[in-house]
């Protein structure tokens, strides 16, 4: 095992390189934020490799484990440790962490040093949710992130976007606290604040219940499920192409990562017990916000619903308790971190040069940029389940694990593929084809090499895991099924 | 009485050197600036904080352990250690913060600083009370001397009126206890707190004495009035926000931020001491309280447009959280309200010195409006003020995460489960109107680019301030062991 705490470093290199960059930058010193913001994101990827290098993919136990006493009157430690349910998170962070960086290069028009130190500082803090094992620091973690996500969408955001921060703070503010108040019920149980004591405690069937939907109210709003998901499409028009990214990306992945790391384990009895309206919430998610997506005119908040909808499968995949199912969720989880960041950034190329989101200003963006439209094509086809590419991985798993559930959930999945193909080719299509619609689009210029380095970059991701998925199968597995048989056994 | 006389040594005036010390700091104060020179107040300043670190080193070094001396009417231990410790810290923070805001205003008298030290002469009285009579005259101490601060400027109608207000009101509080003060020695005979507690617990297991018992809830009925409204628990607040308001603000730091500890001492000293027996009478009044204090405090600063004034309404809300830590009714919840309360003072001052370092001659920065473009026109007060305003909402990795935890943690501990979720649900409405605050500083446009012109001695105080609230927020463990080491 390493001697590093190489998850320690990964977590406060980027908040620490942030908070560097935020006291050292200022207008007259952009390129100097610009190149220490670079140069720690890769560092943190490059730390966050040999995670993966190194991981012993046949236990399910915690790895690469730090531990030490911080706060001794609640018995709170610093303890960190990843297992296969949250390496691949870490990794996507990490990556996406980079890309954010390189895409924020030149269209942040002000306070540039600002924006690239909140962006690191809310890498460090994602990596230490998924690192956290300590449901005080996971809580810290979780909480802290709000503060720069809060900041960037409201002081680089579009014009309405004071209102759609607050919304989003309060929305998953109110669906934290009373995560809080499950996870201070099971310290007073248990006595310690180890969210892998929690899994061995045994619960009673009522408060599992309870529990239960105390996490669901925190990670249900983060993921976010139908009916709380409203805050999405609203953060996600108003944030500046770097947050969205962020958001889609990584930060819905937390929600989905705590129904695995809390919900599941903590209360299985109750999870299975309620599976039935989980799959009944996903399904709504994946066909009614799908339909919804239909009908935007707006194209961040078309790939919002997107978002929403393809949400739905990783829940849905979740709770079908199957290996297949779970498995497929998390597949999706990284994916959908892919290609939601390629199709926002998709969107911020173009918004860059025409600063319109709405799909009736554009039309026949082909002409002018060609390359761009070939790149965007890709990642259009990826957002429908195209197979070869990793959207259809995550998305076939979760259909074929509802195939052994029951015949009409996974009905109603499939149906969702074609609304996925409808709505991403049909905005492609007004957006991209056609005659060229105005003289902003006839003075386009293609994408320059900074944006092909990312596009591409997010390409070949996206390509790599749709034909090769094992690499990211094979670290999962044993988690996967270690939490499955736990579930299974139940606590009552 | 005559027991007490002979029993009396000048041993016993070691513990009660802080108390000795600043008395004379403060006679000194006076008199110095009796003969002090110009308008500058200079040396009146500097003693004033010369008498506040010979009293902090008074109290470090005479410190000997828990020990109740004067018969009784006076004890010395670590929670009033603690707390003495964070007035004189607070007071000191208070005069440095409030230096030139007084100056700017032609306020800089040798008053203020006498009757600041007065104040904090019975603040001490209160955190070492032993009887209820040290208690009760600690208090009156402190609020004659406040009651003077408030109105201290003397051409501002409102400070007149916040002054007036505040001492009929407080005057009435004071009676309230009194009364209930008097019902307690009428049944038990005896004024010392920790014999007061053995002859309660004699009362109410004696099933002769019902009538008696019955007399004692009356009591604590009284009691527990007069503190709340000390405390500035709602539905005891209706002084607060005027009060805030109308005040000069280095006058209102001291209401908001050591007063507070002042008002804990004397509920800890209250309650976990001499009260305990009558727990079950005292807490659902204090449920009450509680929940009343956190949705009136949350819900009406909403509405308010003057910082002051939604500090006030904030305060209530926090003195909600305050009261929850008390009427758990265990060493765990009182050591939670007690860090509760420390860290909500140093928040505070934070927040009022914010104040004080952004007005100028003749403007006051106490409308919320004042604050817009705060990020641009000075990055760092802005997050400081941020860092203020997270604390104030709990959000993590502030030390108002950690506070809002201890509390509900330890009423959670007694079964209360539903409270601590109103609570949390109250403080999600509560974290609007902070966020409101970042929102005027950071995202919008400034209105009054006038340079801030902030004394470098306030600048670095401010920023320590504000690292405090982040040091407390990540490594709160030294704190919170110090407060449960007390009970």
């Amino acid at each position: 095992m390493n001697s590093y705490p190489l998850l320690s470093l990964a977590i406060w290199l980027p908040i620490v390189g942030g908070l560097l960059v935020l006291l050292l930058g200022s207008e007259a010193r952009v390129a100097l934020s610009r190149w220490m913001a670079l140069a720690i994101s890769a560092a943190t990827l490059l730390l966050t490799l040999p995670l993966y290098c190194q991981f012993d993919s046949t236990t399910a136990a915690m790895q690469f484990v730090e531990l030490a006493p911080w706060v001794e009157r609640f018995s709170v430690n610093y303890h960190l440790g990843i297992d296969g349910l949250s390496l691949p998170l870490i990794l996507l962070t990490s990556f996406i962490g980079v890309l954010v960086v390189i895409s924020s290069w030149t269209n942040i028009a002000n306070r540039l040093s600002g924006y690239l130190g909140a962006a690191l500082i809310m890498e460090g803090l994602m990596i230490g949710v998924f690192a956290a094992l300590d449901a005080v620091l996971f809580y810290i973690f979780w909480e802290a992130m709000l503060i720069p996500m809060f900041l960037i969408i409201g002081i680089w955001g579009g014009p309405n976007r004071v209102y759609a921060t607050i919304k989003f703070f309060l929305y998953t503010f109110l669906g934290s606290v009373l995560l809080l108040i499950a996870l201070i019920y099971l310290y007073l149980q248990s006595g310690s604040f180890s969210i892998l004591d929690y899994h061995q405690l045994a619960i009673s069937a009522d408060v599992q219940t309870l529990l239960f939907f105390a996490f669901f109210a925190a990670f249900a709003v983060k993921i976010p499920m139908w009916p709380v998901h409203t805050w999405l499409p609203d953060a996600h028009v108003e944030a500046p192409t770097g947050g969205s990214v962020i958001l889609a990306a990584i930060m819905l992945k937390m929600g989905g990562y705590g129904f695995l790391r809390f919900s599941l384990p903590i209360t299985p009895d109750a999870s299975q017990e309620w599976a039935g309206l989980m799959i009944g919430l996903s399904l709504v998610a994946v066909i009614y916000v799908g339909a919804v997506a239909l009908v935007q005119t707006d194209m961040k908040k078309l790939i919002a619903y997107s978002s929403i909808s393809h949400m739905g499968f990783v829940t849905l995949g979740i709770f079908l308790f199957s290996p297949l199912g779970v498995e497929g969720g998390i597949a999706q989880m990284v994916s959908h971190g892919f290609i939601s960041a390629a199709m926002f950034l998709c969107v911020g190329v173009i918004y860059d040069r025409m600063h319109s989101r709405d799909i009736a200003d554009y039309g026949g963006v082909v002409n002018t940029m060609p390359l761009f439209a070939a790149l965007m094509m890709f990642f259009v086809m990826a957002n429908s389940g195209l197979p070869g590419t990793s959207g259809f991985i995550g998305e076939f798993l979760v259909i074929l694990a509802a195939f052994e559930a029951s015949f009409w959930i996974a009905l109603g999945l499939a149906s969702s593929l074609v609304l996925g193909a409808a709505y991403n080719l049909w905005m492609y299509r007004r957006v991209i084809f056609g005659a060229i619609a105005n003289d902003k689009v006839a003075a386009l210029t293609d994408i320059n090499g900074r944006e092909k380095l990312v596009l591409v970059t997010l390409a070949v991701a996206v390509l790599a895991l749709g034909l090769m998925p094992n690499p990211l199968f094979d670290v999962m597995h044993a988690s996967v099924d270690a939490l499955l048989d736990h579930v299974s056994q139940g606590k009552l | 009485m005559g027991q007490v006389a002979m029993s009396f040594s000048v041993q016993e005036l070691i513990p009660v050197l802080p108390e000795i010390v600043l008395l004379i700091g403060a006679s000194v104060v006076l008199l110095v600036d009796l003969f002090a020179p110009g308008k500058g107040r200079a040396s009146t300043y500097l003693w004033s904080l010369i008498a506040l670190a010979a009293t902090a080193l008074a109290l470090v070094y005479s410190f000997q352990g828990p020990q109740i001396v004067l018969g009784g009417h006076y004890q010395s231990d670590a929670l009033s250690l603690v707390l003495k410790l964070g007035m004189v810290i607070g007071l000191a923070c208070v005069l440095l913060y409030g230096r030139s805001y007084l100056a700017a205003r032609d306020l800089l008298s040798g008053e203020f600083f006498t009757l600041s030290l007065f104040a904090l002469l019975g603040m001490m009285i209160i955190a070492s009370g032993g009887s209820l009579l040290s208690l009760y005259l600690g208090l009156e101490t402190l609020s004659l001397s406040l009651y003077a601060l408030v109105g201290f400027d003397r051409r501002s109608v409102a400070s007149s009126e916040a002054a007036i207000k505040y001492f009929i009101l407080g005057a009435l509080a004071s009676g309230m206890l009194l009364y209930g003060i008097s019902i307690l020695y009428g049944v038990t005979g005896t004024l010392n707190l920790v014999v007061l507690q053995g002859e309660i617990a004699a009362v109410l297991t004696d099933t002769d004495a019902r009538q008696f018992s019955m007399l004692l809830g009356l009591g604590v009925v009284f009691v527990v009035v007069g503190a709340a409204f000390k405390l500035g628990a709602a539905p005891f607040h209706m002084w607060l926000p005027d009060i805030y308001e109308g005040s000069p603000t280095a006058v209102t730091n001291i209401l908001g931020t050591v007063s507070k500890l002042a008002a804990i001492a004397l509920v800890l000293r209250l309650f976990a001491d001499g009260l305990q027996p009558l727990l079950l009478q005292w807490q659902p009044m204090m449920m009450m309280l509680a929940v009343m204090s956190l949705a009136i405090g949350n819900i009406v600063a909403i509405a308010q447009t003057n910082i002051k004034r939604m500090l006030a309404y904030s305060a209530i809300s926090h003195m909600g959280f305050v009261v929850l830590g008390v009427l758990a009714g265990t060493a765990e919840g009182y050591s939670a309200s007690l860090f509760y309360m420390l860290t909500y003072a140093l928040t505070g001052l934070a927040a009022f010195g914010m104040i004080m370092i952004l007005s100028r001659e003749g403007f006051e920065a106490d409308k919320l409006d004042d604050y817009k473009g705060l990020g641009q026109r000075s990055p760092v007060l802005a997050l400081i003020m941020m860092v203020v305003m997270f604390s104030m909402a709990g959000v993590p990795p502030t030390v108002g995460f950690f506070a809002k935890l201890a509390v509900i943690e330890a009423v959670m501990a007694q079964g209360h489960t539903w409270i601590a979720i109103v609570a949390v649900l109250f403080s999600v409405i509560g974290a609007f109107y902070y966020l409101r605050m970042v929102k005027l500083m950071f995202f919008d446009d400034v209105e009054d680019p006038s340079p801030i012109e902030a004394a470098w001695d306030e600048r670095v105080v401010i920023s320590l301030n504000g690292l405090a609230i982040l040091a407390l927020g990540i490594f709160p463990g030294g704190l919170l062991a110090v407060c449960s080491q007390v009970f």
